[in-house]
């Protein structure tokens, strides 16, 4: 093509033009602030508020999308948290949780603030907002999300920036497995835990003799929930009839649901999260397989990962449903009283489980700063690591120190048959004790890296 | 046998949904000229015109639930029930079929007002900026929905006497353990009957054959002293109360929420390419095969052939279709082809 | 840009020495609207490049293309793949992410190309569709689906190991010879891609080829009539914009090394198409400045919320503050999509010819008062064109 020489006919003088252009870049470059270079200094670190009066805190939730009402309830969650933290309101947790160092004064004498941001449930997207409140807001610790790929792909950037991400609600065994770090810590469970407590549950009601067909979202959180699923229910000696993975945000699942009706099989279980759960077990049960004997049983649906906004979406398809969760707001413990208070009162409705577990995540992270003495993440990190506390509504639980993973007591939940009012949607059929839920910690292998970036 | 039955089913049920979403679409192109991304938003609009009247349904006598102390739980009884008793509780089973009567006035004025306050101002300007103004369009109603509705699906029940499933083997002679949604079978009729309308509509009366008419050659009708531009206004309307009934409809299958006329808009624009622009029976073919075939590569026995193929039929489709028929299966010449 | 008169290349230099003093003291003049922060403006400078590659093809041919974020995501894949395989020097990923994309864009174009219209556009739709679902689900072995490519320790990084430098405990930083890829010094890096991307797109909008490829625009039956064959000149067309979509996407993989699917979905290559609308189709900067509006948007209207806007009003009476901070509240935070929507509505409709428009006729005020000469008027772009 003849154009193509005429095209970059690129004169001499352009190009010493632009040489000279970088140059000159690289001098305005030099005059900015150390501190936005990477090791600039030993000692310093990023979101150092230094001798500012407050301490600024990045909650990154997604604002739009499909986990809005849930990033709005985890945003609600937080400003409480704030709020307690600067000595304001009832203090909910802070009277509950035990050991803890803080004093309502902000975290070290500091005010507490915070920015938000839009993860949009994309890990560009939230990456991205994360990197705004680091860069520009200089934030502290970094907290949020709604799923597991945006828990893992903000997570590795706060590792690389060094600032500490307290994850909100992921449940993918990957966050705390193959994708741990140093500077990421999950207070939510995962999904092995979600096996571990459903199988013996599973087992009661609907005994040993049974069949699964298994409809899991074809993505990576949805492939660790089924593995975890089918291990833990062929322990307690269930057959796996078929496993099928579905496309994320099929909308219309039924030519996935129609071949389960003559599988032989006899439970259906839905690793699926958010609307593509409201959508399947919706269709499921339209489908009639709640009505429907096999092998000489009733069908069963299980889903395994389970919600109160989800069953609000799904209805009356909800109802019987059994499955697990992090948390639930009709617990009677102190803690959880507590917290369902003071957010009542804030807000009017009970907390949902994302907010539970991102409240929590911010006390601890305020305390581990107030044990520590400082907010240099490395000294922060020590104090987390390993930390055993009480009273925030799971009962007794430790911050594992070799994968950053919370231990704690989960609950098994079924969807109501008759609810007492708009937001009794769930009862908790059984809390199965850590004990019961315990792995080892190289089982899902990844390591945390190192404490100074 | 039973199994390849079902998909079938499915397929026609699912190609049900996109020929009615399709066919307003390519009518609105084959009239007005308009490519409109707000399809999908008045899609969408339609279902929660279904949401609003279960809401107003159900307004609700509140009674506290006194073991909440925290927070202001409420035991609701619909009004209607505590009024009308029984009649009333009917009365809310049915909210999705009643919801119709309420979205055929509504949608047709959303899609007039939409036409007559936007559109026509884009009827000579390019397809860039149509497409530009009507996916601002579709983003602001879908975010004034969120603003009102929230983000979270809000279910909607099929009244009870539907909402199971129907024996239909036993009518096909494949024994009474194949079953189907009572639901899908209803919306599968409806979508035919809804098509069968907007066909006789166009084919058999004065109006529709002078709506035709100007689609064939606009001027010319005009020459003739007839006010094409007002028929266009109402063919405008008449897309939307498609979309909208669609909406209704679908609502019992997958509950609504804000981002649902986004989640069909491209696989709407698929339907109607494959279809060929501005063709009806083009749309509605293309609805009915892009469906079976979606139905057909998500069985097992498909997807152990070709691991991931369900995730790129519709799209691997159009790619054959497109290269295979240059306008898509019916489309004319010249079409949106500059 | 209907005006076909070509710019001297005097003109061209002052043109690209603005452009440069302008780019390259952004992190001063941006502090003012909070935007100096290096990640959004190593993102306005990406999305730049991606944008005008946008406009060699949308802007020049016509050719409306829903497709491109597939190259923008085969851009980022290589490059992450380069830093993981090869080297964490930027330049074996620019290339390769560059490169590979561009053939990407030549099979794609290839099959795309034809068909016109909106046959055209969908068959792009389809493939970048295609790619994304692949990517998310059954390709994650390569692309590490929903979670997203990412760099890991034990990389084997080949052309590293053989230089002798060492990992230390910490995750390696893309660099170019030391330069690290992250912070202002990726800005700069990234400036300086765009300007020289800049150039050559402004060569590309100069040079007869460009003018071939407007003649397709506006006419291509008579175009063949006369004996072009217009496949090749579309063909690299295509191509280019799709090698520049390659550029950027592996710059965003430079400036913060993971690859996530979604970068392919069609909400993506809606996003290009958005940008260079807004800014105006078939302007030289349009696209720059369309690309800076929707980031600054995304990155800054969503990060306001109640408090903040509480605060900002603090000075007004508590009723008002608290009534303009809910009005407002609409619209910001998480209401940022709907002042978007409303953007784009309000543009389109006003300003067909997107920002450019409205410059050019703040500019046509501003002369006009001034009683300007007769022709500056007929210079002014068209934009009926756009």
């Amino acid at each position: 093509m003849s154009d193509t020489k005429k095209i970059l006919n690129v004169s001499r003088r352009t190009v010493l033009k632009g040489s000279a252009a970088t140059t000159g870049a690289a001098i305005i470059g030099g005059t900015f602030p150390m501190h936005f270079i990477k090791d600039a200094h030993a000692q310093t670190f990023r979101g150092d508020p230094g001798n500012s009066s407050s301490v600024k805190l990045g909650f990154n939730v997604p604002q739009s999308g499909p986990y809005a009402d849930e990033g709005a309830d985890e945003l609600r969650a937080y400003q409480l948290a704030v709020k307690h933290l600067n000595g304001e309101g009832d203090g909910g947790m802070m009277n509950t949780i035990k050991p803890l160092n803080l004093k309502g004064n902000g975290i070290l004498g500091k005010k507490v603030e915070f920015v938000t941001g839009d993860t949009q449930t994309k890990s560009d997207a939230a990456r991205a907002s994360a990197k705004r409140m680091i860069e520009k807001d200089n934030v502290a610790m970094i907290t949020g999300g709604s799923s597991s790929g945006v828990a893992v792909a903000v997570q590795g950037l706060c590792q690389e920036m060094g600032v500490i991400f307290m994850a909100g609600l992921t449940h993918s065994n990957d966050t705390t497995g193959k994708d741990k770090k140093r500077y990421g810590f999950r207070h939510f469970f995962n999904a092995y835990m979600s096996g571990q407590a459903i199988a013996p549950v599973l087992l009661d009601e609907y005994g040993a003799e049974r069949r699964a067909y298994h409809l899991t979202a074809d993505y990576t959180w949805g492939w660790t929930q089924e593995e975890s699923i089918k291990a833990a229910t062929e322990n307690i000696g269930w057959e796996t009839v078929n496993t099928v993975r579905t496309p994320v945000g099929a909308g219309d699942f039924s030519q996935y649901i129609t071949p389960v009706l003559n599988s032989g099989a006899d439970v259906l279980i839905l690793n699926h999260y958010g609307k593509d759960m409201v959508n399947s077990l919706t269709q499921a049960v339209q489908f009639g397989l709640r009505d429907k004997q096999v092998n000489g049983k009733n069908f069963e649906i299980v889903v395994p990962l389970y919600s109160r906004l989800m069953a609000q979406g799904a209805g009356d398809a909800a109802k019987g449903i059994l499955g697990t969760t992090n948390w639930h707001w009709s617990l009677q413990d102190e803690g959880s009283q507590a917290f369902v208070k003071s957010f009542g009162q804030e807000y009017g409705f009970p907390p949902s489980q994302a907010a539970h577990t991102c409240y929590v995540q911010t006390l601890l992270y305020a305390n581990a700063c107030e044990m520590a003495g400082t907010f240099a993440p490395w000294e922060v990190i020590k104090q987390l690591e390993g930390f055993e506390f009480d009273g925030a509504g799971n009962g007794p639980t430790l911050y594992r120190a070799a994968d950053h993973q919370c231990f704690k007591d989960v609950l098994v939940v079924r969807g109501k048959q008759n609810p007492q009012s708009n937001f009794d949607l769930l009862e908790v059929v059984k809390e199965v004790p850590r004990s019961q839920v315990e792995y080892p910690a190289d089982m899902f292998g990844g390591e945390l890296g190192p404490y100074k970036v | 046998m039973d199994a390849i039955f079902l998909q079938i089913l499915n397929g026609l049920d699912k190609g049900g949904a996109y020929a009615l979403i399709a066919l307003g679409l390519t009518l609105v192109f084959g009239t007005l000229g308009v490519v409109n991304f707000a399809h999908g938003a008045i899609f969408m609009m339609g279902a929660f015109c279904a949401v609003t009247v279960e809401k107003i349904l159900t307004l609700s006598v509140r009674v506290k639930d006194e073991s909440v102390t925290f927070f202001d739980a409420y035991k609701e009884t619909p009004y209607l029930e505590v009024w009308f008793g029984d009649t009333g509780a009917a009365i809310i089973d049915w909210s999705v079929p009643l919801s119709i009567i309420l979205a055929i006035p509504v949608m047709l004025l959303i899609g007039i007002v939409m036409e007559r306050s936007l559109i026509r101002y884009f009827y000579k300007r390019p397809h860039a900026d149509q497409i530009l103004v009507t996916f601002g369009l579709a983003i602001v109603l879908q975010e004034l929905v969120k603003a009102f509705f929230g983000a979270n699906p809000i279910p909607q029940g099929a009244p009870d006497v539907v909402a199971g499933s129907a024996a239909i083997g036993a009518v096909f002679g494949l024994g009474e353990a194949v079953v189907y949604p009572w639901w899908r079978l209803i919306y599968l009729a409806f979508s035919l009957v809804t098509i069968g309308l907007v066909f006789s509509f166009l084919h058999f009366t004065t109006y529709g054959m002078v709506v035709r008419a100007g689609m064939a050659d606009r001027e010319t009708v005009e020459l003739l002293g007839i006010n094409i531009e007002r028929r266009f206004t109402i063919v405008f309307g008449m897309a939307a109360v498609v979309a909208g009934l669609a909406g209704v409809m679908y609502t019992p299958v997958l509950p609504p929420d804000y981002h649902l006329g986004m989640d069909f808009l491209v696989l709407s624009f698929v339907v109607v390419v494959v279809g060929g622009m501005g063709s009806l029976p083009g749309a509605v073919l293309a609805g009915f095969l892009l469906g079976i075939l979606q139905s057909f590569s998500s069985m097992t026995e498909v997807k152990d052939i070709f691991p991931g193929i369900d995730q790129v039929i519709i799209y691997l489709v159009a790619v054959v279709i497109l290269l295979t028929r240059p306008r898509g299966l019916m489309g004319r010449r010249g079409v949106m082809e500059s | 840009m209907t005006h076909t008169k070509i710019a001297s290349p005097k003109q061209d230099i002052l043109y690209m020495a603005i452009l440069s003093a302008v780019v390259l003291t952004m992190p001063i003049w941006l502090q003012p609207f909070g935007a100096a922060y290096p990640d959004l403006m190593q993102k306005f400078m990406i999305f730049g490049i991606f944008a005008i590659g946008y406009n060699i093809l949308f802007g020049l041919t016509g050719y409306l293309s829903f497709g491109h974020a597939a190259f923008l995501g085969v851009g980022s894949y290589t490059a992450v793949w380069s830093f993981k395989l090869l080297s964490m020097n930027v330049i074996p990923a620019l290339i390769f992410g560059t490169v590979l994309s561009g053939l990407f864009a030549l099979a794609i174009g290839f099959v795309s190309l034809r068909r016109s219209g909106i046959y055209f556009s969908i068959l792009t739709l389809a493939f970048a569709q295609m790619s994304y679902n692949l990517a998310y689900s059954v390709l994650t072995p390569i692309t590490n689906g929903e979670t997203g490519l990412q760099l890991t320790q034990g990389d084997a990084r080949v052309l590293d190991r053989m230089a002798g430098i060492q990992a230390d405990a910490s995750l390696p930083t893309p660099n170019l010879f030391g330069i690290e890829g992250i912070g202002y010094s990726g800005f700069y890096i990234c400036a300086a891609l765009m300007l020289i991307s800049f150039f050559i797109y402004l060569r590309i909008f100069r040079s007869p080829f460009g003018l071939k490829l407007r003649a397709i625009k506006s006419n291509q039956n008579r175009m063949g009539y006369t004996g072009y064959n217009t496949r090749p000149y579309l063909m690299t067309a295509f191509v280019i914009s799709g090698m520049y979509a390659g550029l950027a996407g592996s710059l965003l993989a430079v400036t913060d090394p993971l690859a996530g699917a979604e970068r392919m979905q069609w909400t993506a290559s809606g996003e290009v198409v958005l940008i260079t609308i807004l800014g105006g189709v078939g302007t030289l900067i349009g696209p720059l400045l369309g690309a800076g509006i929707i980031k600054y948007f995304e990155n800054i209207l969503s990060a306001f919320n109640d408090s903040v806007l509480q605060n900002a009003f603090s000075f007004l009476p508590d009723w008002l503050a608290h009534g303009l901070a809910s009005v407002l509240g609409l619209f910001v935070g998480d209401g940022w999509h709907l002042t978007l929507g409303l953007v784009f509505m309000l543009i389109v409709i006003f300003l067909p010819g997107g920002i450019m428009e409205g410059i050019s006729r703040l500019w046509r005020l501003v002369s006009s008062s001034a009683s300007s000469t007769d022709d500056k008027e007929k210079e002014q772009p068209s934009t009926k064109e756009a």
